[in-house]
């Protein structure tokens, strides 16, 4: 049995950013699942959720949920990434939390998704966007 | 480990109850149906907030407490009174005045539940200090609240102190006091005045703890009405005696801010719970700033907004905001070294369970199934969240069909189509109506309750 959902994202639209991910977690609470790990999940998939709003034209979150794992495919139309490793490295490592005090989009945070994920991979297109998948293992 | 609680306070009067939408509506924790014309709620979910009590039209909720002649079982008999129950009454009467009606009613000592608070003010920073990683540390205070996080918000059962809340406090003090004054144990009856729902609960079910050491509750607008009886002419005793420990921090510690206040670096104060539902999502999230501690309850203005209190709330901060200017600062109150480190022992509670009611089922690949089958259902429900099924909305009837609580046909929109499709006699509609709202609801009654506006 695969639960499966589909999110439509608004680049811009930073009084809606985090409603998809708010939805997965009620989901996710449902099931019997560790709070810790719903947890991480809902805090990567804003993270990813708030990366589209913040950075691309507009974007879809596609979710999966199994008996054993959650599936989180997070596509958009936008600038992409030039350089996904130094993304990942750059900066806000251990300064998530400051610079979500900050206000949306002041960074990636892509350090803080991979630190909340089991299996990540983004691939991007320069000029046309990028493809953010997660892998969450309960 | 996941202690599934079964008791709550808030109880249903069939009699007085007629069934309708409110309560069901304003519920936190969408726990309330309706079946046969009666409002039912489900003990498991129910956190006492006393929402449904504030919504109903025709005061049909009641809050079980002790009899108050129960004290009579004991030869010292004490009044444990949450300062803010001093701020329902209305101005002219004095503090004194109030504990004379209260010694009348029986009662051999009177005592407000916060004090010595400057034991609890440590007990507090200590806990913190050697819970560096409760960031935020949540406020114990609220039961309400505790019990929202506990079903609602379990991956943040954790940040939750495990330090007890004043009326303990004030319990473990004025029982340690009483002995060493040579009263033996069984010979004391420690009865709290309640000014909710929720910490009739706490006294009667508490949370990471065995039994509460405190004999009875009872309820404050009953004891609001049988002081505001005998109260009478000035009191000959002088009662300063029992306030010899009493604080301005804990006069202010039930209003709002009365303990985010002792958090100078960053703390933050939420009150009414659907004020609350929404930090805690954002908490959940790690959407917060670094906050160091975080006070939050579950009623508007914190205990002012009590629901058993029937003073206004704001009038009751303004009293106890007045009076606490008045009385020293807690630090500076005396001590009692003797009884220091037992009564801060005792402060300390255990751990505090998450709970799983809100899981559809403990089978997580059944559990799954049951919430494609709930989406199955959303298709086919018209969204208009009328409640008229006897659910709250649409979505919560939808998860009632999946645990098998109801059925398609409890809808009455889906009714109508069925109806149009030839699914179902008009007769099979009528009678599920009934069934949910009572046997000749329908019927013309011109002395039914309800239906005008009462309660706004
Ligand atoms: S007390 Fe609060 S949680 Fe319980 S049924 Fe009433 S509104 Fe719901
Ligand atoms: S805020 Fe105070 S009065 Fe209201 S439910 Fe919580 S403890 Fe009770």
């Amino acid at each position: 049995m695969v639960v499966e959902h589909t999110y439509h994202v608004k680049g811009g639209d930073f009084t809606h950013a985090g409603s998809a991910s708010s939805k997965v977690k009620k989901l996710l609470k449902q099931l019997d699942i560790d709070p810790k790990k719903i947890k991480n999940i809902v805090i990567a998939l804003y993270e990813a959720e708030v990366n589209i709003v913040a950075h691309a034209w507009e974007g879809e979150i596609w979710i999966a949920i199994s008996p054993e794992k959650i599936t989180m495919v997070l596509t958009d139309k936008g600038p992409g990434i030039p350089d996904i490793e130094q993304a990942m490295v750059e900066g806000f490592s251990t300064a998530s939390k400051e610079v979500r005090e900050m206000g949306f989009g002041a960074g990636m945070g892509l350090s803080n998704i991979r630190r909340n994920t089991d299996e990540l991979k983004i691939t991007s297109e320069v000029g046309t966007g990028t493809k953010v998948e997660m892998v969450n293992y309960f | 480990m996941f202690k599934e609680r079964k008791y709550h306070a808030l109880r249903v009067d069939p009699e007085k109850c007629f069934g309708c939408i409110h309560c069901m509506k304003v519920c936190p924790t969408e726990t309330i149906r309706v079946k046969d014309g009666l409002a039912v709620v489900n003990d498991l979910r129910c956190v006492d907030c006393g929402n449904c009590m504030r919504a109903c039209p025709v005061d049909a909720f009641y809050i079980i407490q002790d009899d108050i002649s129960r004290i009579q079982e004991f030869k010292y008999r004490v009044a444990l009174f949450p300062s803010v129950n001093i701020g329902q009454f209305p101005e002219k009467i004095s503090d004194d005045q109030i504990y004379g009606a209260i010694m009348k009613l029986g009662f051999t000592h009177v005592y407000e539940v916060e004090q010595p608070i400057q034991w609890l003010i440590e007990t507090i920073y200590e806990h913190k200090q050697q819970n560096p990683d409760k960031q935020p540390l949540i406020s114990s205070f609220c039961p309400a609240i505790v019990r929202l996080i506990q079903i609602k918000y379990p991956s943040l059962v954790d940040n939750i102190m495990n330090v007890k809340a004043p009326h303990d406090l004030a319990a473990s003090f004025i029982l340690e006091k009483l002995k060493q004054e040579g009263a033996r144990p069984e010979e004391i009856g420690l009865f709290y005045i309640a000014p909710c729902s929720a910490k009739i609960a706490a006294v009667k079910d508490p949370v990471g703890e065995q039994e509460s050491i405190i004999s009875g509750v009872i309820n404050m607008n009953e004891l609001y009405n049988r002081v505001m009886t005998v109260i009478a002419g000035h009191p000959r005793e002088e009662f300063e005696g029992y306030r010899d420990y009493l604080s301005r921090e804990g006069i202010l510690w039930p209003l709002t801010r009365g303990e985010a206040r002792l958090f100078k670096r960053r703390s933050m104060a939420v009150d009414g719970i659907h004020n609350v539902v929404r930090i805690l999502e954002k908490l959940e999230t790690e959407e917060l700033p670094d906050i160091d501690f975080l006070e939050l309850r579950s009623c508007d203005q914190g205990c002012a907004g009590g629901i058993l209190l029937s003073g206004n709330r704001f009038l009751t901060v303004e009293r106890l905001e007045r009076r606490a200017r008045r009385y020293p600062r807690a630090a500076e109150s005396p001590v009692r070294p003797e009884l220091r480190e037992k009564v801060k022992t005792s402060l300390i509670s255990g751990e505090i369970a998450p709970s799983r009611v809100f899981q559809l089922d403990p089978d997580r690949a059944k559990a799954l199934e049951k919430l494609a089958k709930v989406e199955r259902i959303i298709c086919q429900l018209p969204a208009i969240d009328c409640a008229a099924c006897g659910a709250p909305n649409c979505h919560a009837l939808a998860e009632d069909m999946v645990t098998g609580h109801a059925k398609m046909t409890d809808c009455i929109h889906l009714q109508h189509r069925y109806l149009k499709e030839g699914k179902m006699t008009i007769v099979r509609a009528f009678d599920n109506l009934e069934k949910i709202w009572g046997n000749g609801r329908f019927e013309a009654d011109c002395k039914k309750r309800g239906a005008r506006n009462e309660g706004f």
